[in-house]
This record gives C-alpha cells, structure tokens and sequence, in this order.
C-alpha cells in the first residue's frame, strides 16, 4: 500500500462510525521501491489529496524527513519538494500491517501490500 | 493501445480468478475509442472496481503513464494478481480488498470502470468472494451492478467518467434511468455481440454548468 492510497481510504462504512478518517497506520515490513519521477502528475495529484494527512501518515512511519507539515505556495515550481512529496506518495511501500480506524479501532490488515477493507455483514451501517 | 503482458500468470491461478475473455477486452476497445476525449482530461486517478487479472486496469495505465490506478477486488487472488500484473507492465498502481469502492473517500476518481459479475443467477448465488463472485450476478445480473451506482455519485469526481460494461439480460435501459436519476447522461461507446450474448459498454457523466 503507497501512501497515495491510504489518503482516500476510510472507515466510514462501518455501522456507528462517522469519519473514519484518517486511518492509523502500524507497519512491520515496509519497502521503498524506485518509480519514474513525474512532476507534472505529483503537482496535478496533490490538490485532490489531504496533505496534513499524508504528512502524519509518513511520519508515523518514519518517512517524513524533510517534508514540510503544510503546503507552501507555488510548491508545483519547487522541484526538491515535488521529489520528495513522489517518494512519500509513490515510492514508500506499507508491506504488512495493518489500519486502524480512529473511531471503533477495528483493524484491517495490510497483507502482500493489499490492505484488506472487507466488513462483515453485521459490521456493516 | 497496447495488450497488457501476461505470461507472468500461471494459468492454473484462473481456477481462482476471472480470466480476461471478450467483456475485458470489449472493455478495453471502449476506453480505446474514447482514448482522445479522455487525454484531453488529462485524469489524475482511475480505479478498476473488480480487477480480476487486471488487465483492463493496466491497460489503462499504460496509456496513461501520467494516471495513478488503483484497484478493488473482493477476492484477495484476483487482488494479488491485479498487483503483478500492473507490476510486470510498469503500472504505478495500488490495489486494495474491498466491498466495490465502498471504503474510499467522496468526489476522487477521474474515471471509474466496472465490468461486473453480469450472468442472471439465483440471489443465493451472489454474493461470494471466491470464482463465483466474478459472474453471478443474481437477479437480471444486476444485484452487484446496483450497489456500486448507488455508490458513483459519491466516489466519482464531479467531472468524472463512469464505464460500465453490461449484457441485454441486464436491461441497460433500466441502468441508464437510474443513473439518469443520479444526474448522469450516458452514451453507448461500443457494443458487440459474442456468441449468444450481447455485450455493451455505456459511459456516464454530469453536465457540468
Ligand atoms: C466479470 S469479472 C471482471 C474481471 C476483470 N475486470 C476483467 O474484465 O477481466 C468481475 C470481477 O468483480 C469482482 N467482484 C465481484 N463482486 C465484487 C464486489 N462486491 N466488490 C469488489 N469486486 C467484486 C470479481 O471477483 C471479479 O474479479
């Protein structure tokens, strides 16, 4: 799971639960695997994403040396940014663990890199 | 646009998951068709929901190299599989277990692309997460079909594009007044007709003012 992925991942479907967002992520294995740099697509991606979330999703892993907590102006014309916001989003790789969600704690695992979303139907809102 | 490869695939994994027939690559024809409309829109992210292999996903990203895809499956095989096979054709790409798209956020995806489990079968039948999940489709083929357009309007962006692909049995008409209840106009992108079943990909969008 990138980190891309967990900033549109919620919980809200479970019976009870608001927001359910955003998730906590514990990890055991991670892995950081090299992608093509493309800063035209990090500059598009970033408005749809929740950067505070990104923020604390990388740190609480470890992965958010040198990436400032908030958005500066013009950051699509700061290519050192723009690379370090693809490694966060694209290249830091959550291998096993799991999610938790802020409000109930149910966990979903994160297996092979495949967090497992699926609620039982008694779960279900 | 080009066939995603896959000989990475052992065949004997297609006893678990749905392996690519004409509805994928119908599917795949369709995105083809609509390849100029959809570069000039230039979408950040495309989810596949029920990726199966993942070919049609991959295949969509390797058009669009510039497109973060992502997909859901219900059965964890056809997840894994999606994974390697997006991976072996260099498809930045995430893959996730998942109910539809039921556990992402509102308003994301650019393009949303569904083949469903279309085959008129018992409701019993549906349901599963093994093989079966990837054709039983319960009443009119439509019991899956029907709780993901319930879900389109949240998870697709406002200028979003939904692909859908169906069969005859599934009564597109109906599918088309339920969107169009949603908001949504459609266009038919390609039809075909293969052995005795009449497959047709729509497309649905918002007219934006
Ligand atoms: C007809 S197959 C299509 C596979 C692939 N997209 C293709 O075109 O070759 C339908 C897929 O939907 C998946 N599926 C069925 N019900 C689902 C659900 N509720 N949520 C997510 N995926 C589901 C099945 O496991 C299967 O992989």
């Amino acid at each position: 799971m990138k980190l891309i992925t967990h900033n549109m991942l919620t919980s809200k479907c479970l019976k009870g639960v608001v927001t359910g967002y955003p998730l906590a992520i514990n990890a055991t294995d991670i892995k950081v695997k090299e992608v093509d740099f493309n800063p035209e697509f990090i500059s598009r991606v970033i408005p749809k994403l929740d950067w505070e979330v990104l923020w604390v999703a990388a740190d609480s892993i470890g992965h958010s040396d040198g990436l400032p907590r908030s958005l500066e102006n013009k950051y699509d014309e700061n290519e050192e940014f723009l690379k370090k916001a693809h490694k966060v989003l694209l290249e830091v790789e959550v291998e096993e663990g799991h999610l938790t969600c802020p409000e109930s704690g149910r966990q979903f695992p994160i297996s092979k890199g495949i967090p497992n979303m699926l609620l039982n139907e008694a779960e279900v809102q | 646009m080009e066939t995603p490869h896959q000989n990475h695939i052992d065949k004997a994994d297609f006893d678990h998951v749905y392996e690519p027939a004409e509805d994928s690559f119908l599917l795949i024809d369709a995105i083809e068709k609509d390849l100029e409309n959809l570069r000039s829109r230039n979408p950040a992210l495309c989810l596949e929901v029920g990726s199966g292999s993942g070919v049609v996903v991959t295949a969509f990203g390797m058009a669009f190299p510039s497109t973060f895809c992502i997909s859901t499956d219900i059965n964890f095989r056809a997840c894994i599989m999606s994974k390697k096979t997006a991976e072996y054709n260099k498809v930045i790409f995430d893959s996730v277990r998942m109910d539809l798209a039921s556990s992402f956020a509102d308003n994301i995806f650019d393009i949303i692309i569904f083949n469903p489990p279309y085959v008129v079968t018992d409701s019993e039948e549906c349901g599963g997460d093994d093989i079966t999940a990837s054709w039983a489709g319960g009443v009119k083929g439509r019991e899956v079909t029907d709780r993901l357009l319930e879900m389109i309007p949240k998870k697709l962006a406002k200028d979003g594009t939904f692909y859908l692909l169906l069969i005859e049995e599934n009564i597109p008409d109906e599918v088309i007044n339920i969107m169009s209840n949603h908001g949504f106009r459609y266009k038919t992108v390609v039809r075909r007709k293969v052995r005795n079943e009449q497959q047709i990909v729509l497309k649905f969008y918002r007219i934006i003012y």
